[in-house]
């Protein structure tokens, strides 16, 4: 069924590209629509008791002399990730009715192919076929923001693109080493997942620390982590509605996905060792790009830049390293892809209407749109964290995991890892800024008198407030921000199957280190010293 | 067939050494032959006659592949699959260079004699055209399976010497002549120092057969046996930045873009491929003559030859891409990002054939994999300027050149547009294309090989590379078509438009057989069993002289 998730779009792009202009959006709709039902249907089938297992396998050899296969295999992490790709397809296709009207062949098709390279890097149980896809994400979404953009798209889909690539060449680098290493040891070559997984432990500390390094490189661009970030805010910006969607939806979760997939489970012994650098990059970034935040006059910038400030919150989770960290960190991937997907969405039909993103221009639209009013408060509070919305499920697992996290306090509540209260704090404040410029753009935009452009004319086919389609693709996002908030234990249990497991090798690597001690303690100690070198 | 080659093979087992040589060479033969039919061809005064010359070199070279394919194996070689494999793979893309090159000399002249209707032989070039061009690809394929200083030398300039001319005679403009003779005299230069590398390797070893059968001398059993020394070790360094020039690397690279500017594309396309495959063929029967069996591991070639090749791949990777990035003609962008290309593929001969017998961890097998995948990207980005043509001064066509001369392919030409972004982005080594696999392939052998710094290198290198890569998709695909670039016309000459669009198909199809490929270029680069034999004594003399050595 995983390969059905892929050849369908595969095969609809193609159809789009061939068939008339009239037809493209149905076909683009239809894909989606299926391969939603698709999805519905394997979470049906799916053995939620064997969660931690790869499940819906499937494999081909492509090119046995390098040991590279298409595999395809899902765990429930990973499933949770596709639905939310499949659950976010149709509505972005939906969402640009209006807003694309030049040139639909190319937006739909490029559309519906980027889907099929999003279900592939989650269904990647092959590492090449893995970059193969991760790889493409870019093509697709890079003509996305050059053909449909707003006025600097270029300078943003090139740079989008640039640093990316660099990032994953480099990450590259990291991969192939890992799998020689396992040539070496194996006889052969291979780039299944689960061999590299176990060659790569072993590893020592230094080649570990050095595979961290290039790996990091490349994910923490697309995350992105402070200081790779400034790609986002441009590209998030200057994207059509639905490339932003796409990206903040799913995008973003290519590189913390990456992270939990490759970085924590295949190199324990430098994730323990390089577990407070990056914490420190990520709580910088949280706070940093959230003060960015609080000046912009731009919504959908201060939104992008809300997303660098969360997904902070994400990689500060997943280096916790203990599950309560990890399942919020993975939580936080659904959830900021439902609430900042639907974010972007309510900014897009303001844009179409108002052609201004400017909160200077546009003011005390709840008057005049109280429907759109409603969506936008909802997803905005969603994205702060109430408590009953699912943003404050994840944002509390991460930060309750990164205050267990000490290595001091073993004993009580206290897990492996190396950050601790103090870090917790500090990367708290940061849900306080996010609540401080969040309601003071919602304050700005939403309530308050009614301002609006000096030209503004009413839209040609769209009615002032939203019409039954764009209700239609906001309302599915907005029942996932309330059963998730609600309800988190469900979805919380499981992901708990694959997490433990991964937590689990991240415990004995950290005893194995102790153990060790000694002479690989020293190595370790030394990247380490290294490393921040680089922080400063 | 198959059989009467093996027939004759068994007949002339104790011939005379020259004619059991030419049971190797029946492609070569027919190749030499076709040159001399088609420059008959090109002088006759029926332009039907005339115009069968691109005909008759396509047939030839295709015959010269099946012969190629079945060559048989060249027992007394390190590699005695090479040369076979090579010269399939010459004819392949040799057959979609002649589809490029059609039309390239004589077409003012031709329209003139389809006005006027007399026809003056000296005046046409056509013939010496396409005969220059097999000339080049003959030389091409004896370089692939030279076994001796006098004959790599001859034949490698066999392959470069009509390259001059024909550089010099594919356009009228007045650059074409200065491209030809800046060509001839940096070529001569090249010569000239490989020349004086073999001389010096002559005198460490006293010999210029380069590989021989087990008990007889050879320049590879002297250096087995007796060390490389000063004096050959510097022939060794010498010969290998002579023949640098070939393949456009650094230190010898300040031609290229000059050149490739100069003549018409097809002709670029043309120099991007056969003199750089020649100049890898006679590097890895260079290097073969000392071995990978060096080092630490004996994995490694002589520190000195590893650490010129190392400077010299880690520079032209840089240079290439970084003087690729300013400039703002097409052609002369893909002549620096060809010098870039040498230098990846420089890489994968550092890495050698490895000593582990896996596949991946084969540099050699990844630098002629690499060399396949770039002759078809190459030519189809070249190939989309050269299908692209309008009116210029004085009734001359002029060929698209410049980034604004592509603007908005896409829209206007798909099939032109979609090759360039197709080969683009395959060259920038953008998976799932071609290009990607064959850029993993030199990764996973160099990292083999230990030399992780320069996986490094060359991955910081392909993300520079994206800079201007890119700029050729924008330019072809993003960018909206301008009146200037509309005035640019698919040209007559459907070969190219042909060749082109086979090339980027095969960018796409060829990844479906790139593992089959990789196994080939794996079995050409196999040692022989003699040889292997041969490597285990090498690897017990040097244990024995080590400390001899040492000493030199």
């Amino acid at each position: 069924m995983l390969q059905a998730l892929i050849v369908i779009p595969l095969l609809s792009a193609l159809a789009i590209a061939f068939a008339p202009k009239a037809n493209a959006r149905v076909i683009a709709t239809m894909s989606s629509v299926i391969c939603l039902a698709v999805g519905v249907l394997m979470a049906w089938q799916f053995r939620w008791g064997d969660s931690g297992e790869m499940q819906f396998g499937w494999s081909m050899d492509v090119l046995p002399e390098l040991g590279i296969s298409m595999s395809l295999g899902v765990d429930s992490i990973a499933l949770w990730l596709i639905e939310l790709t499949l659950l976010l397809a149709p509505i972005c296709v939906i969402g640009s009715f209006s807003a694309i009207k030049d040139n639909q062949k190319t937006y739909y098709a490029w559309l519906t192919a980027l889907q099929a390279a999003l279900i592939g890097v989650f269904a990647a149980r092959d590492l090449a076929f893995f970059y193969v896809s991760f790889e493409f994400t870019l093509i697709p979404m890079w003509v996305l923001i050059h053909l449909f953009g707003s006025t600097n798209r270029k300078k943003a889909a090139t740079k989008f693109f640039l640093f990316t690539f660099t990032g994953s060449v480099i990450a590259l680098a990291g991969l192939v080493y890992v799998a020689w290493f396992n040539a070496g040891m194996m006889g052969g070559w291979s780039f299944d997942i689960a061999e590299l997984q176990q060659a790569a432990r072993r590893m020592n500390g230094t080649q570990q620390g050095w595979v961290l390094l290039a790996m990091m490189a490349g994910f923490a661009v697309k995350v992105p982590l402070f200081p790779v970030h400034t790609w986002l805010p441009l590209a998030h910006t200057e994207a059509p509605t639905a490339g932003s969607v796409v990206l903040a939806g799913v995008l973003l979760k290519l590189g913390t996905y990456a992270i939990f997939r490759f970085v924590l489970a295949f190199v324990p012994d430098a994730v323990v060792a390089y577990a407070v650098p990056i914490a420190v990059l990520a709580i910088i970034g949280i706070i940093y790009t959230g003060l960015i935040c609080w000046v912009q006059r731009d919504v959908k910038k201060l939104v992008a830049y809300s997303s660098v400030s969360h997904l902070g919150f994400c990689v500060l989770g997943l280096f916790a390293i203990n599950s309560v960290g990890v399942s919020g960190s993975v939580m936080y991937m659904i959830n900021h892809g439902l609430s900042t997907g639907a974010l972007f969405l309510c900014i897009g039909m303001m844009y179409e209407r108002y052609h201004t993103r400017s909160m200077d221009e546009v003011g005390g639209l709840a008057n005049k749109m109280p429907v759109w009013a409603f969506f936008m408060v909802f997803f905005t509070l969603a994205s702060v964290g109430l408590p009953g919305l699912n943003g404050f499920v994840s944002e509390f697992l991460c930060l309750l995991g990164t205050f267990q996290s000490g290595a001091g306090s073993m004993g009580v509540g206290g897990t492996v890892g190396s950050l601790g209260p103090w870090f917790a704090a500090v990367a708290g404040t940061g849900m306080v800024i996010a609540a401080i410029y969040l309601l003071y753009m919602v304050g700005k935009i939403v309530f308050g008198e009614l301002r609006e452009p000096a030209d503004y004319h009413v839209h040609e086919t769209l009615p002032i407030d939203l019409n039954g389609r764009e209700i239609g693709v906001l309302v599915p996002l907005a029942i996932g921000c309330v059963v998730l908030g609600v309800l988190p234990t469900p979805v919380l249990r499981t992901i708990e199957q694959p997490v433990n497991q991964l937590v689990q090798t991240l415990e004995d690597a950290h005893d194995h280190m102790l153990v060790r001690g000694g002479e690989d303690g020293v190595v370790v100690v030394a990247v380490w010293d290294e490393s921040e070198g680089d922080v400063e | 067939m198959m059989s009467l080659a093996t027939q004759g093979m068994v007949l002339f087992a104790d011939a005379h050494p020259m004619v059991e040589k030419i049971t190797h060479l029946h492609a070569e033969i027919v190749l030499f032959i076709a040159t001399v039919v088609v420059m008959v061809l090109g002088l006759s005064h029926n332009a039907g006659m005339r115009r069968l010359c691109g005909g008759v070199s396509v047939v030839a070279l295709i015959v010269a592949g099946v012969l190629g394919a079945m060559t048989p194996d060249m027992a007394h070689m390190p590699m005695p699959g090479m040369s076979g494999f090579l010269k399939v793979v010459i004819a392949a893309v040799g057959v979609l260079l002649v589809l490029l090159i059609e039309g390239t000399v004589d077409r003012a002249y031709e329209n003139t004699v389809r006005k006027t209707g007399v026809f003056d032989g000296l005046r046409s070039t056509r013939g010496e055209f396409y005969a220059f061009m097999l000339f080049s690809l003959t030389g091409l394929m004896l370089t692939t399976g030279a076994d001796d200083l006098i004959w790599l030398f001859l034949a490698l300039e066999l392959t470069s010497l009509p390259t001059y001319v024909m550089v010099s005679i594919s356009t009228s403009r007045a650059r074409g002549q200065e491209a030809g003779v800046k060509y001839f005299f940096l070529g001569a230069m090249g010569a000239a120092m490989f020349l004086y590398g073999f001389a010096l390797l002559y005198g460490a070893s006293g010999t210029t057969v380069l590989f021989a059968p087990a008990g007889e001398v050879s320049i590879a059993s002297v250096f087995a046996s007796n060390g490389l020394g000063a004096m050959g070790m510097l022939g060794l360094v010498m010969a290998i930045i002579g023949v640098s020039f070939k393949i456009a690397a650094v230190p010898m690279h300040f031609y290229t873009a000059d050149v490739y500017e100069g003549a018409a594309s097809s002709v670029s396309a043309f120099l991007a491929f056969v003199p750089k495959l020649a100049g890898f063929a006679a590097l890895i029967l260079l290097l073969s003559t000392v071995g990978w069996t060096h080092g630490e591991l004996h994995d490694s070639l002589p520190d000195a030859v590893r650490i010129v090749l190392w400077v010299m791949a880690a520079m032209t990777m840089t240079v290439g891409n970084v003087l690729a990035i300013l400039q703002k003609s097409v052609k002369r962008m893909l002549a620096y990002s060809s010098i870039a290309h040498s230098g990846y593929m420089l890489v994968g001969l550092i890495a050698g054939p490895g000593n582990g017998g896996l596949l991946a961890g084969n540099g050699l097998a990844a630098v002629l994999f690499y060399m396949l995948c770039y002759g078809f990207m190459n030519l189809g980005a070249f190939g989309v300027l050269a299908s692209l043509e309008r009116a210029g001064m004085g009734g001359e066509s002029e060929e698209a050149e410049t980034f604004a001369d592509i603007r908005g392919l896409c829209a206007t030409n798909p099939l032109l547009g979609w090759t360039m972004v197709l080969c683009a982005l395959s060259l920038l080594g953008f998976p799932p294309l071609l290009g990607f696999f064959g850029k993993l392939f030199l990764f996973t052998s160099a990292i083999s090989a230990g030399e992780i710094l320069l996986v490094v290198v060359m991955g910081i290198n392909s993300a520079i590379a994206a800079f201007y890569y890119l700029r050729l998709v924008i330019a072809s695909f993003i960018d909206e078509p301008t009146a200037e670039s509309r005035a640019f016309g698919v040209t007559a000459f459907g070969s190219r438009v042909a060749a082109s669009a086979i090339s980027a198909a095969s960018v796409v199809v060829l990844v479906l057989a790139a593992s089959w490929l990789m196994g080939k270029t794996g079995d050409a680069v196999a040692p022989s069993p003699t040889q292997q034999v041969d490597l285990t004594a090498v690897d017990g003399i040097h244990a024995t002289i080590a400390p001899g050595g040492a000493e030199e």
